[in-house]
């Protein structure tokens, strides 16, 4: 990847979402700038927008999962999906790297832009998409690999230039594993514990330098301590990446997203605004129902 | 329910009941059955070839002609007719057979197991699986006269000088009659793989080509390996095809030499065949280096195995 991530500079491209700039010098001193309003209260400034969707809508056989969903999803920020059990949430977030094209059965309608481009076009390489949109799913999977295989495996498969040894360390800096594991660099992946697991998969995730990354509720299988290392981390990778994260975890959605998307049952976006409304002033009185537990 | 109904209740020997003992009895007396055959079979085999060893004969109370246990294991020359039995030529012939199928078989087996797991349709897969199941039912006597009726001429067409029974022949078609054994033992061991570490892979931008090879095959790796111990057991345990096809001139080649695939040899197996097939006399010389001929396989292949585990050992990744 030569044009990196997060080009298109909130604040400076008022358009964000259709803007690429080349130029990645500018990158950090915006990304500071970006990091100080994130999970600020007073969030307030509209970030480009990244990922559009479009009355997107998904169908298992005859069976409809997803009802017309249309959001824009800023760059720079923590999005967050919360709803019950079946509401859709992760099968709207894996339209975003099309990987519901590998269930023979879904069927995506709508449109899906990232950066203005409809990633459902027939002239998108799915396999190209995902090396911009990065994953992390539910339950660790590191490859039965070494650490540093499992992290350089990105780059690998990309047959990336550059240094993979620098690149594999500060890949796990950022995911905040480095010091645990740098004397064992050659040891497998699956000998580290379930939460060093996860973060070693969002280091996976970050080393070939995505645009988005995706986060099928990552904490989910972990205990609470491991849970809160996740937290703090995506609350980093913000200042980097674009991350869309679902969770069951309303608590998880209020402490780390900037944004948060109530899908309830039957795949419909019920509401979509910033996380301190959502979780204060609701519009919806079906998301105030379901954010106070009385229901889902 | 009072508390001497709960102590009865409760203090039932369903462990020890009559049934019980039954069947335990039953399963175990199944087991040892086929222990004690294995182990009667290997003592027959040493027995036996103890006789044919001069070394060994006095203590087996044999007297009478007997073979040098050096000469045997180190001899290259066959012939019974000279009391010449150097091992070494049949062990040739069984090698290059080996070598030659396994050249066919593991890559192709490999590659058929890849397909089958990661990019045929299930519904292909469905009908694919079985039908190269049926390649391993067809019975061994039918590859074998296959290899002298077709595969042989179009050999000798392909390179003349090839003759009538020769190795190349018969390696192929033992090579084609383990490839289900490869391929099936290795699909099992790749639809094993967790679903996780492919999405893993495909989430990451892989082609399918980077996920099959990159991480399916290296995580299937053992049961791949043992595919491969035991398709080239069952190459050099193979009898009938390569009865047929190598012919039954006992001579030494070299394994690691092209040209010699074009000669006919006599495999271990071969030899035992005509052995048996011959006038030989219980109690002769030249059977009781059947025996030999045995154990000496026996132990090829029991070696074989243990090193299948090894390494299956070795290469065990937990996902």
């Amino acid at each position: 990847m030569t044009d990196g991530h997060g080009q298109a500079d909130d604040g400076i491209e008022p358009d964000g979402g259709e803007a690429t700039t080349e130029d990645p010098s500018t990158e950090m001193a915006i990304q500071t700038d970006v990091s100080e309003s994130v999970n600020d209260s007073d969030y307030t400034r509209e970030a480009g927008t990244l990922v559009e969707a479009r009355d997107v809508s998904v169908y298992y056989n005859d069976d409809r999962a997803l009802n017309d969903i249309t959001m824009d999803i800023p760059e720079n920020r923590v999005t967050a999906m919360i709803g019950p059990s079946g509401c859709g949430k992760s099968t709207f977030l894996r339209c975003i790297n099309r990987m519901n094209d590998m269930i023979d059965a879904a069927r995506v309608e709508g449109d899906l832009l990232l950066r203005g481009k409809n990633v459902y076009d027939d002239d998108v390489d799915p396999v190209a998409l995902r090396r911009r949109v990065g994953m992390v799913f539910q339950k660790p999977n590191p490859f039965p690999k070494s650490i540093y295989d499992n992290v350089a495996y990105g780059l690998e498969i990309q047959g990336a230039d550059g240094d993979y040894d620098e690149i594999v360390e500060e890949s796990l800096k950022r995911a905040a594993l480095w010091d645990e594991v740098k004397d064992q660099l050659d040891e497998s992946g699956l000998d580290l514990s379930g939460g060093q697991q996860q973060r070693l998969c969002i280091a996976r995730a970050i080393a070939p330098d995505p645009e988005v990354i995706l986060m099928d509720e990552p904490a989910s299988a972990l205990d609470p301590v491991a849970t809160s290392k996740i937290e703090d981390l995506i609350d980093d990778l913000a200042e980097e990446y674009t991350v869309v994260i679902v969770t069951h975890n309303m608590q998880q959605a209020a402490r780390i997203s900037d944004k948060t998307a109530v899908f309830l049952t039957g795949g419909e976006l019920v509401e979509f605004d910033d996380t301190d409304k959502i979780f204060e002033n609701p519009d919806s009185e079906r998301v105030e129902d379901y954010i106070t537990g009385k229901f889902g | 329910m009072s508390t001497d109904d709960i102590v009865d209740d409760l203090t039932r020997d369903t462990q020890n009941s009559p049934e019980e003992l039954l069947t335990r009895s039953f399963f175990f007396v199944c087991a040892v059955l086929s222990i004690v055959t294995t182990v009667s079979i290997v003592v027959l085999l040493v027995t036996e070839a103890a006789k044919f060893f001069s070394i060994t004969a006095p203590l087996m109370g044999i007297e009478g002609p007997t073979a040098s246990i050096v000469d045997f294991l180190t001899g290259t020359t066959w012939e019974i007719g000279n009391r010449r039995f150097g091992v070494l030529a049949l062990v040739s012939a069984t090698l290059m057979i080996t070598i030659g199928s396994a050249i066919i078989a593991l890559p192709l087996g490999v590659a058929t197991a890849i397909y089958l797991s990661e990019y045929a349709a299930p519904r292909h897969r469905a009908f694919l699986k079985p039908a190269l199941e049926v390649l391993a039912g067809i019975p061994t006597v039918v590859y074998g006269f296959f290899a002298l009726i077709y595969i042989t001429p179009v050999i000798q067409t392909v390179l003349p000088g090839t003759g009538t029974f020769n190795l190349l022949s018969a390696s192929i078609v033992v090579g084609i009659m383990i490839i289900p054994m490869v391929a099936s033992i290795s699909e099992d061991a790749m639809s094993a793989v967790p679903d996780d570490l492919r999405q893993a892979g495909y989430g990451m931008g892989a082609t399918k080509f980077d996920v099959s090879t990159g991480i399916v095959v290296p995580a299937a790796l053992s049961g791949i390996f043992s595919s491969f111990i035991l398709a080239l057991s069952r190459a050099i345990g193979e009898t009938m095809a390569v009865t047929i096809a190598a012919g039954s001139q006992a001579q030494f080649l070299n394994p690691i030499d092209p040209t010699a695939y074009q000669e006919g040899a006599l495999p271990m197996t071969a030899a035992m065949v005509q052995l048996l097939l011959g006038d030989i006399t219980g109690g002769g010389l030249a059977y009781r280096s059947l025996f030999a001929i045995g154990l000496t396989l026996f132990v090829i292949t029991l070696v074989m195995n243990v090193i299948s585990d090894l390494i299956a050992q070795r290469y065990r990744e937990e996902y």
